[in-house]
């Protein structure tokens, strides 16, 4: 990109800027992407917050001799973490704090195509957060059914089911109309010269997940309606008493949810493909197998819900079929991790905080993923199916993967966001300090699901109480490195040097912008001549 | 153990070996490349040029290596599917939150026995909410769902006592939905199933008065206290003969805790619903005989 000079006279950093309205109004009724993008920060690493601490009180309630939950208790807080970290976390946390952030500097426009609505999909997201919250306190109390609401289950359990579901529904809503403003985004406004190749990756993997968001996101929206009514009237859709299906529900139910695992690594995948060039000093290798393996996992990804439904009581036949496209998804996938490796050959690397996690990506991406060759395959399925390999599976797949690469973007982007930057030593330590805690929480329950040890369990047979305290254990330190983590930030914020425009040598647009960028991003739209990775090789990172 | 622990073992460790190579590979180049290559040692990159080759075998390579996972995992799925014919046949009731056993001959049991050597089909049915019927060392599990049949089978290779646990979240006391698979030999099985006594080596409710024990047996105990604190369900301490205020069609009204009234609760909990509790219980008459629950009847009425 050709260096662009800074007016230093009329620059005001984008969150000093002096709008229509003043103070807290200034950002509540903000309609600029970047302060969009802040306040989707702000309530998601609250929920974040709160989830994890739901998730301590369960370890703790799993170490050998230290119940301090009831029975109940401990299923409603399985559920609200479920639920928290999917909906209000992990969902949403990259499109809408990076994706509203970045996506309109990063392909050279000003803003997002419908700010309003932009702001709108935020007021909807705090709406269905609020509802999942009031649905814990009242009406029967909190819900008990795990995030993914069961049938029959969800139907005769006491508690507040359709306000949770409706909550889901409303926020389903916001990650559908986020999807629709992503998409047309990047349709509409790509600066002068800006082809779909040479769109940065990151950019890439917003554009796949939003399609995923507009079209998987209404069926979990009309289920959780149809559960809302089956609870009030009765209507028999899914109670087998009254001629329903229960088997109808799980259908329905992962056509989303399989997909939104989707939503939730694939913006994760694009700004790890952002980040290895830059460090790697090097352009990504095989930029068009990264860009279409995206599109492919988007599309692919969407047929293999009944992989979550081996052992349910569906059809064999249909049972094959899901093994063999999940095995085909697979591919893909593979397929990144092998491109990421060959843009580290060769080139001139240096391993900064925002590479050391996505260097930790690949690892744990890499457990996640091969360890859901296990699950995708039939007959090991059946083994393990339900039990804390499945638990271990994920939190690879969506903590270490989405997760870290969300750290990651974390590192990457907050000098350019704040105009500050961390302590990049402390980073370093924090970062070392999760990481082994993540590998001690969560590699023994491998163990303990291959040895039989069900999930969503209150208590567990005595052989498995070692593997327990270890994971227990592995947790906290996890925690204690999350905290160190945030403080090195919340540090950075306040008291950190002043960074740079390029602290890293990027070669995106972005970089070209003043750290952190003015109200209007770029006072003149550039006009794009080359692609995202293409870096002046004299120039030394930082 | 059975003959299906080795089937699904075999598709288990193959796709291990490959998982830990794979990782093994990806981790050793990523380690390789960025002490390799890093900036002190390399500080001016190579582009590499795109080679349709190298990409191909990326397809290529990893896409046959699936194939194989898959149909591993297909060949041990066609055999945990294809219950023999000649199998012995159980009756599997799953219920929150307990499991009963019906042989052929209507034989009831808490425990699933089962003989040595003999293929057995578990025909499994759901009273109330799914449940997930899981041997762990049998390395077999499939979902009961109410309204639909489903079924699993095992031929046992091992004696011993084996855990049967439920898969499927099933609400409060899903982690204590446990019952025992003891492998026998067959001519013990067979005269135990034609209503000999003998307690078998690793029964869940061996000792217990047979009053008591039924009460265990059919998981009554899983809500209902035999002392007199509060669970899911009234306690049984001093109910026999007490006051109990119930709603009844939606009229509240005060009854006597006689005969009459507990058998009707058994059958048919939903009529009368104890003033203070949560109308979940699933009706019994498939789980209880009269018999049955007139002994469960006599036993309350010495809980005092």
């Amino acid at each position: 990109m050709a260096e662009r000079e800074t007016h230093e006279s009329d620059y005001v950093p984008y969150f000093l800027h002096k709008g229509k309205y003043p103070g807290a109004l200034g950002w509540l009724l903000a309609t600029d992407h970047k302060r969009i993008g802040l306040l989707y920060l702000a309530c998601i690493a609250t929920f974040f917050s709160v989830a994890v601490i739901i998730g301590v009180i369960m370890r703790i309630n799993m170490l050998p001799g230290h119940v301090i939950l009831t029975a109940q208790q401990y299923n409603a807080a399985f559920t609200l973490h479920g639920i928290i970290m999917v909906f209000l976390v992990v969902i949403p946390a990259v499109p809408t704090i990076f994706g509203n952030f970045f996506l309109p500097i990063l392909i050279g426009g000003r803003d997002m195509i419908f700010p309003r609505l932009n702001l709108f999909t935020w007021y909807l997201f705090v709406l269905g957060a609020v509802l999942a919250l009031v649905s814990v306190f009242f009406g029967g109390g909190a819900v008990d059914t795990g995030w993914t609401f069961y049938v029959p289950f969800s139907l005769k359990t006491t508690v507040n089911v359709p306000l949770a579901v409706f909550a889901v529904f409303i926020l389903g809503m916001s990650s559908i109309l986020t999807g629709i403003n992503i998409v047309t985004t990047v349709h509409q406004l790509r600066a002068p010269g800006m082809g779909f190749f040479r769109m940065p990756l990151s950019v890439w993997g917003f554009y796949a997940t939003a399609w995923v968001q507009i079209l998987a996101t209404p069926i979990i929206g009309i289920t959780m309606l149809l559960v809302v009514m089956e609870r009030l009237f009765g209507i028999g859709v899914f109670d087998p008493a009254k001629g329903g299906d229960p088997l109808l529900y799980q259908h329905l139910f992962w056509i989303y949810s399989h997909p939104a695992v989707y939503i939730m690594i694939l913006p994760a995948m694009g700004v790890i493909s952002d980040i290895f060039p830059v460090f790697s000093r090097k352009n990504i290798y095989g930029y068009k197998m990264i860009a279409f393996s995206s599109l492919a996992i988007a599309s692919v990804g969407s047929l293999v819900w009944g992989h979550h439904m081996y052992v349910s009581g569906q059809s064999d036949t249909a049972g094959i079929i899901f093994s063999l496209l999940t095995f085909l998804v697979a591919v893909p996938s593979a397929i990144k991790v092998f491109n990421w490796l060959a843009t580290m050959y060769k080139g001139s690397i240096q391993v900064e905080p925002p590479f050391l996690y996505a260097l930790s990506f690949i690892f744990l991406f890499s457990i996640g993923g091969l360890t859901g060759l296990f699950l995708g395959a039939l007959s090991p399925n059946v083994q393990l199916h339900n039990t804390y390999f499945v638990v271990a599976h994920f939190h690879y797949v969506i903590f270490g993967g989405m997760g870290f690469g969300l750290a990651a973007a974390v590192h990457y982007w907050f000098p350019k966001m704040t105009g500050k930057m961390y302590n990049k030593p402390l980073s370093v330590v924090a970062w070392l300090v999760v990481f082994v805690g993540f590998n001690i929480f969560y590699f023994p329950m491998f163990i303990l699901g291959w040895e039989g040890m069900p999930r969503r369990y209150y208590d567990y047979l005595p052989q498995f109480a070692t593997l327990h305290q270890v994971a227990s254990i592995g947790s906290f330190i996890m925690v204690a490195g999350l905290v160190l983590v945030a403080g090195n930030l919340l540090r950075g914020l306040v008291a950190g040097a002043r960074a740079p425009a390029n602290p890293w040598g990027g070669a995106t647009l972005e970089w070209t912008l003043p750290s952190p960028p003015g109200q209007e991003d770029f006072e003149e739209i550039p006009v794009i001549t080359h692609g995202p990775y293409e870096f002046d090789k004299k120039e030394s990172g930082a | 153990m059975a003959t299906s622990t080795g089937v699904v073992d075999g598709a288990l460790i193959y796709i291990l070996a490959m998982s830990v190579l794979l990782l093994f590979l990806i981790v050793f180049f990523m380690i390789y490349f960025a002490v390799r290559y890093r900036a002190s040692r390399n500080p001016v990159p190579s582009e590499l040029p795109e080679s349709p080759l190298i990409e191909a075998i990326w397809v290529i390579v990893p896409t046959l290596l699936v194939t194989t996972m898959f149909i591993y995992g297909l060949t041990g799925f066609r055999f945990l599917r294809s219950a023999p014919a000649n199998s012995l046949v159980v009756k599997v009731y799953a219920r929150q939150w307990s499991w009963l056993f019906e042989y052929d001959n209507g034989k009831k049991s808490a425990d699933l026995i089962v003989p040595l050597g003999k293929n057995v089909r578990c025909e499994l049915i759901s009273a109330d909410v799914i449940h997930g019927f899981y041997v762990p060392a049998f390395r077999i599990q499939q979902d009961a769902v109410p309204g639909l049949a489903t079924y699993a089978w095992f031929n046992a290779t091992t004696m011993g006592s084996y855990y049967i646990l439920c898969s499927q979240y099933c609400g409060r006391r899903h982690s204590a939905m446990i019952a025992k698979l003891i492998v026998v030999p067959p001519d013990q099985f067979e005269a135990w199933r034609q209503g000999k006594k003998i307690e078998f080596t690793g029964a869940s409710y061996a000792n217990m008065p047979a009053g008591e024990r039924l009460l265990y047996e059919r998981g009554c105990v899983s809500c209902h206290s035999l002392e007199d604190n509060k669970m899911m369900g009234p306690p049984f301490k001093g109910l026999f003969g007490s006051q109990v205020v119930v709603t009844t069609a939606g009229v509240q009204r005060t009854v006597v805790a006689d005969s009459a009234y507990i058998h009707k609760s058994i059958v048919d909990p939903g009529a009368d619903i104890v003033s203070g509790f949560p109308n979940t219980m699933p009706p019994s008459k498939d789980v209880v005989s009269e018999d049955e629950i007139g002994r469960i009847i006599s036993y309350l009425k010495g809980l005092k």
